[in-house]
């Protein structure tokens, strides 16, 4: 059974065709890629998945139970699935500790001292263990996006989903984010992830998927995918980020 | 994406000498003496000062009249803190009401939207002499018959209105990506509003509402048409009795004791809440 099913999903915004039969499987513990250009619906996509948009037609399981199921809350669907923006989006008014447990306390009835203690634990596991009680505002961008990751991982997710979430980073904080999400990937994590970071895209994913204009067109291991691209599309793509200098 | 801009800098980087930093302080200090002495000798020299002196200045019908314009101050403190609070309250609410979606909350929606067209649609005076003269006038039973009552009611309806768009504007400012890291966290709609939403909007706004809250201070005094004794009425009562206008000095300069303060505090928030922007954008 696969941890995530995408079957078909087809979705408009108005008239335009936003993703078009888009069908994808991810076991547990796999780490999928996505790539492409920009405004080929990889936001949209993940979006979908965590039912942050509605979707026209198609379904989303997850461990074989469709989202839109009854059985299926929205808080379990929330709790199941992380997902982490760009944006980072953290709330400014409250200090890191409580925006970490902010959901883990009002969403999921964990008592103060336990979300904590595992908030506290995560934060040392990932070098921030000073910041608890500082406000986002006082945070580089890369400890900003880093507390993000922390905060979708404090409800115990299944699946975590990353928006590029290096896109607004400084090039020399954009390390520290990514080791976080190997060191994610190596306790087993089941990831999606969208980014603009091919070499990382190529040393984290057991699979790349490229996608454009809305459908997936070329979907293979990362060995494949970068260095025998078959589809022309894909060919072109990655040859645009080659001589972008981003390979 | 990386906007960043250069630091601002200071128009010159040298330190400024002594003169250069003194200079103007003193001249300023200088001129604005010169002129108050000029206008006091101006006014002074006149024939005219000593019956100005006596309508408006007079130490004596002051300390006569004191004591009653500051009981009279009393109700408006009373009146204007009780209103403030319950204003606050009511506005959020009228402005949460209007920022609902979905369709189950359009009754709550159309509610708040004509309210506020109504009340800040008509002036207060309107208002305050409607509610002040007419609701008492109807003589229901089981409804409180003081004018005081309706009148700081329709002063708490009327300001509302107000404070409600101001707070609206507030919880439009919070960026769209605060709802969606929300929802993504499953937080509900109401969940999202007390802990994410509103926390925001209410600090963008601080300043704004202090400005309402300054001019509802002096514009409690409107319940004076009602027969309320507040400090104006209590003034007016001395003025008709004595064709002396020193206790309607004696009103302003204790309004002006609370409204100054209130107006430098809110300069302070508003500095405060600008450094926290600029430090936030950066
Ligand atoms: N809220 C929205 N309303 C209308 N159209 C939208 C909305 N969000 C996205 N779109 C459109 O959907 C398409 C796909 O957008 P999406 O954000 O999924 O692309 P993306 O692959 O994530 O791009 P990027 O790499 O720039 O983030 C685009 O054409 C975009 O204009
Ligand atoms: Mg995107």
């Amino acid at each position: 059974m696969y941890r995530i099913e995408i079957n078909n999903l087809t979705k408009y915004y108005g008239d335009n065709l936003v993703l078009n039969n888009v069908s994808l499987k991810v076991k547990n513990h796999e780490v999928v890629c996505l790539i492409g250009s920009s405004g080929s619906g990889k936001s949209t996509l993940l979006r979908c998945v965590n039912d942050l948009v509605p979707f026209n037609e198609g379904d989303i399981k997850l461990d074989g139970v469709s989202i839109h199921d009854s059985s299926f809350s929205a808080n379990e669907l929330y709790k199941r699935i992380g997902i982490v923006f760009q944006a980072y989006n953290l709330f400014p008014h409250m200090t890191v500790i409580n925006n970490i447990t902010l959901a883990p306390r009002k969403v999921h009835r964990t008592s103060r001292s336990e979300s904590e203690e595992y908030a506290e634990e995560l934060l040392g596991l990932f070098g921030l263990g000073d910041f608890a009680n500082s406000y986002p505002e006082q945070l580089s961008g890369g400890q900003q996006q880093r507390v993000a990751i922390i905060r979708a991982m404090a409800n115990r997710p299944d699946v975590l989903m990353l928006d590029e979430v290096t896109a607004a980073l400084d090039p020399e904080l954009i390390g520290d984010v990514l080791s976080v999400i190997k060191d994610l990937r190596k306790k087993g994590m089941t990831m999606l992830i969208v980014t603009h970071e091919m070499s990382f895209a190529r040393s984290v994913s057991d699979r790349v998927c490229f996608l454009d204009g809305g459908s997936i067109i070329e979907e293979a291991s990362p060995e494949k995918l970068f260095s025998k691209p078959e589809n022309p599309r894909t060919q072109q793509f990655l040859q645009r980020i080659i001589e972008a200098g981003r390979l | 994406m990386n906007l960043k801009r250069p630091a601002p800098h200071k128009r010159s980087g040298r330190a400024l000498s002594a003169r250069e930093k003194y200079i103007p302080t003193a001249i300023s200090v200088v001129t604005v003496l010169a002129v108050v002495f000029i206008l006091r000798a101006v006014i002074t020299s006149s024939g005219q000062w000593p019956r100005i002196k006596a309508q408006f200045f007079s130490m004596d019908a002051i300390i006569e009249v004191f004591p009653k314009v500051l009981k009279g101050f009393g109700v408006n403190m009373t009146v204007w803190i009780i209103s403030l609070v319950v204003i606050a309250v009511w506005a959020l609410l009228l402005a949460v009401f209007r920022s609902l979606h979905g369709p189950w909350f359009a009754p709550l929606r159309i509610f708040s939207i004509i309210y506020i067209d109504l009340f800040r649609g008509l002036p207060s005076l309107l208002l305050v002499l409607l509610f002040g003269f007419g609701i008492p006038a109807l003589q229901i039973p089981g409804l409180p018959r003081s004018s005081l009552f309706w009148g700081a009611s329709a002063m708490i309806m009327s300001y509302s209105a107000y404070a409600s768009e101001v707070y609206r504007s507030g919880i439009d400012a919070v960026h769209d990506g605060q709802r969606s890291a929300a929802k993504a966290l499953g937080l509900t709609q109401w969940q999202t509003l007390f802990h994410c939403i509103l926390p925001q909007a209410v600090r963008n706004v601080l300043p704004s509402l202090l400005n309402l809250a300054v001019a509802l201070q002096k514009d409690v005094a409107l319940l004076s048409v009602l027969g309320v004794r507040d400090a104006v009425r209590e003034a007016q009562i001395y003025t008709a009795r004595t064709f002396n206008y020193s206790s309607l000095i004696a009103a302003a300069a204790l309004f002006l004791a609370v409204t100054i303060p209130m107006a430098r505090f809110t300069d302070y928030i508003t500095k405060r809440d600008r450094q926290r922007r600029l430090q936030g954008a950066s």
